[in-house]
């Protein structure tokens, strides 16, 4: 069943089709300041890089992180303090931003790893809030409730205040990041990381240390959160409470669910969705953020639990060959085997 | 040492809260294998019954206390009908998430109605006033709400261990599948069972109205607290999710007293230690780690 379902993942498309999307990609990120307030063309990019990282854990390893915030919030701290604090150019920033990201998500991961399935869910959220009371009390170094102002976008002595140029400053570091994650998931380890998500204690008896898998999995993907984190905070000028916590966890999930997990179009789909419904819903003076993640949420699971994406290549994909539509029922979260209670 | 003591009384009322929290939370995680996110939001909503009912109706706290968990457990059924259980077969993480898109969605409307600032609940008259205790005197309310929660808990505990409805709930919830096969219909106590986990939420609501802010938010970042001491505890074990409740109220409220600016952060710091060196939990089965 895994064999069939890897063939079906890198076979899904045929080429040209993933070459045109490629494309219709690449012309959308560089065509997407111009069609839109920069700002938000910004906040689109650094979300999809950000619900590609959980993709990675969520999608295509089958663990779900409700605790990402402390790794896109730390890094935009921590990226907001190495800018403020030394000058440096703001991609070194970001990238400064993303380890601490990773070094914290190290021992959370370790421990996190105990636990699988729903708990692994409740305990990273768990250590993402203690993230949050650590910023919120740690006022000297984060601000506290005022937050982290004034953060710098030092690039080489270039004038990147107008956002339109930040946006091609900064976008070479997010498509940088979505290149990582593709060339992961595209690997052998993405294949273990597919093989842990379809069935642990198979993967476990063919001798690949799932632990260690599962802990690397989650360090590279709050890297990668970091990274989109730290973009966010040099963007916006300012790194707030607002960024650890749970909200924010919660906002890049439903980002997933919407696009479609175990995609890598699906989440950077998701994210361009709900930030322009966010920014639409804040222009029309909505004020139902809440409301609205939640009906979606709940619309999601309930009608169309493969997303957006997901459903469309599920319809392409049955349209095509009888024999395919055979593999790829089969890889449905559905029908995937529901793993033991406790576990 | 008379401060300690307060603080730890302290610990024992807010543990009260944690208790049943996780009580209602483990009984449903036991028998649908489902993590309530939406517990939070139905113990807020448990705070604005009574609130609604005595601003409304002027309905009295003690007559809030009895029909506001019935009328949410029956709302926890219907919902349960509805959306839960067409998850129950799927991966349980749809269901989680699921929850939280409920929690979203009631707390939001909450806050639609009422805005963010808390609503006055005025405590009963015949618990108003302090009692002496001895070394310290404390306030009637918060020793009431402990001698409450410590009797509901043990009530519940009589319930699954001495009835034999309290039998077959406990056996589901060890052995869902074992207990189906000799003969029990494990899904007829589905609904009921969740409806009981979310009237114990509102329940708690009602008894936290008096004392704590009543406000549409005051069920979201207790949820997270919550799955820390089930964690603690063992989700699934009933006398562990109330133990670790009481544990920790007190952890937090010796922290309180030592190092202020640390003790929210302490229920985690506790979770991690549990993690490192008992991942099952303190009162969970071993076997349960890794699955």
């Amino acid at each position: 069943m895994i064999l069939t379902r890897l063939a079906t993942l890198t076979n899904g498309w045929n080429p040209a089709l993933r070459i045109g999307l490629l494309v219709i990609g690449l012309v959308l990120a560089f065509g997407l300041p111009w069609v839109m307030y920069p700002p938000v063309a910004l906040d689109i990019a650094a979300w999809a890089l950000f619900a590609v990282a959980l993709d990675l854990l969520l999608g295509y390893t089958g663990m779900l992180s409700f605790g990402h915030a402390a790794f896109w919030g730390s890094s935009a701290y921590a990226t907001g303090i190495v800018a403020i604090e030394t000058g440096l150019p703001f991609p070194v920033a970001v990238l400064g931003g993303a380890l601490v990201a990773a070094a914290l998500a190290l021992p959370i991961a370790m421990l996190s790893v105990r636990r699988s399935g729903i708990y692994f869910a409740m305990v990273t959220l768990a250590f993402a809030q203690l993230v949050f009371f650590i910023a919120n009390q740690w006022r000297s170094v984060t601000g506290g409730e005022n937050g982290l102002q004034g953060i710098p976008r030092e690039f080489f002595g270039l004038d990147l205040s107008d956002s339109f140029y930040f946006y091609y400053a900064a976008l070479p570091l997010i498509l940088l990041g979505l290149l990582g994650a593709w060339r992961v998931v595209h690997s052998p380890f993405g294949r273990v990381m597919v093989a842990i998500r379809e069935n642990q204690a198979r993967a476990r008896a063919l001798g690949y240390p799932v632990d260690r898998y599962k802990v690397q999995v989650f360090v590279l993907s709050a890297f990668l959160a970091g990274l989109a984190g730290g973009v966010y905070a040099i963007g916006h000028g300012f790194a707030s409470l607002q960024e650890v916590y749970w909200t924010t966890s919660g906002k890049v999930v439903v980002m997933n669910i919407l696009g479609g997990m175990g995609t890598l179009w699906g989440p950077v789909l998701g994210a361009g969705i709900i930030v322009l419904l966010e920014d639409y819903l804040a222009t029309a003076g909505i004020d139902a953020v809440g409301l609205v993640t939640g009906l979606i949420f709940v619309v999601t699971v309930l009608l169309f639990r493969r997303g957006i994406w997901g459903t469309v290549r599920h319809l392409v994909r049955s349209r095509r060959r009888p024999d395919e539509r055979a593999a790829a029922q089969e890889g449905e979260p559905e029908s995937r085997p529901a793993p033991a209670r406790q576990g | 040492m008379s401060g300690l003591l307060q603080q730890l009384f302290n610990g024992l009322v807010s543990g009260s809260f944690y208790a049943l929290l996780a009580l209602g939370l483990s009984v449903i995680f036991g028998m649908l294998g489902v993590v309530n996110f939406a517990h939070g939001a139905f113990y807020m909503l448990g705070a604005f019954g009574a609130f609604v009912l005595l601003d409304s109706a002027g309905l009295s706290w003690w007559l809030a206390l009895l029909v506001v968990p019935i009328l949410l457990g029956v709302i926890g059924m219907v919902l349960e009908r509805l959306f839960v259980h067409r998850l129950m077969h799927l991966f349980p993480l749809y269901n989680f998430l699921l929850t939280f898109g409920i929690a979203l969605i009631l707390q939001d409307l909450i806050r639609m109605k009422y805005g963010v600032t808390s609503q006055p609940y005025a405590r009963p008259s015949i618990l108003d006033g302090s009692v002496d205790l001895g070394l310290f005197t404390y306030p009637k309310y918060q020793v009431f709400v402990f001698v409450f929660s410590i009797a509901l808990s043990g009530l519940v505990w009589l319930v699954l261990s001495r009835t034999r409805v309290g039998m077959i709930v406990r056996a589901s919830t060890e052995r869902a599948e074992l207990t189906q096969s000799l003969g029990i219909d494990v899904r007829r106590w589905v609904t009921p069972v969740f409806g009981f986990g979310i009237a114990l939420a509102g329940l708690a609501g009602v008894l936290a109205a008096p004392m704590r802010a009543v406000n549409s938010s005051m069920g979201a970042d207790l949820i997270i607290v919550i799955f820390a001491v089930v964690v603690i505890g063992g989700l699934g074990s009933v006398l562990g999710s109330v133990a670790a409740g009481y544990i920790v109220g007190m952890v937090t409220a010796i922290g309180n007293f030592y190092v202020p600016a640390l003790s929210q952060s302490l229920v985690f710091v506790l979770m991690a230690l549990v993690l490192l060196l008992r991942p099952a939990g303190l009162f969970g089965r071993e076997e349960g780690v890794h699955a």
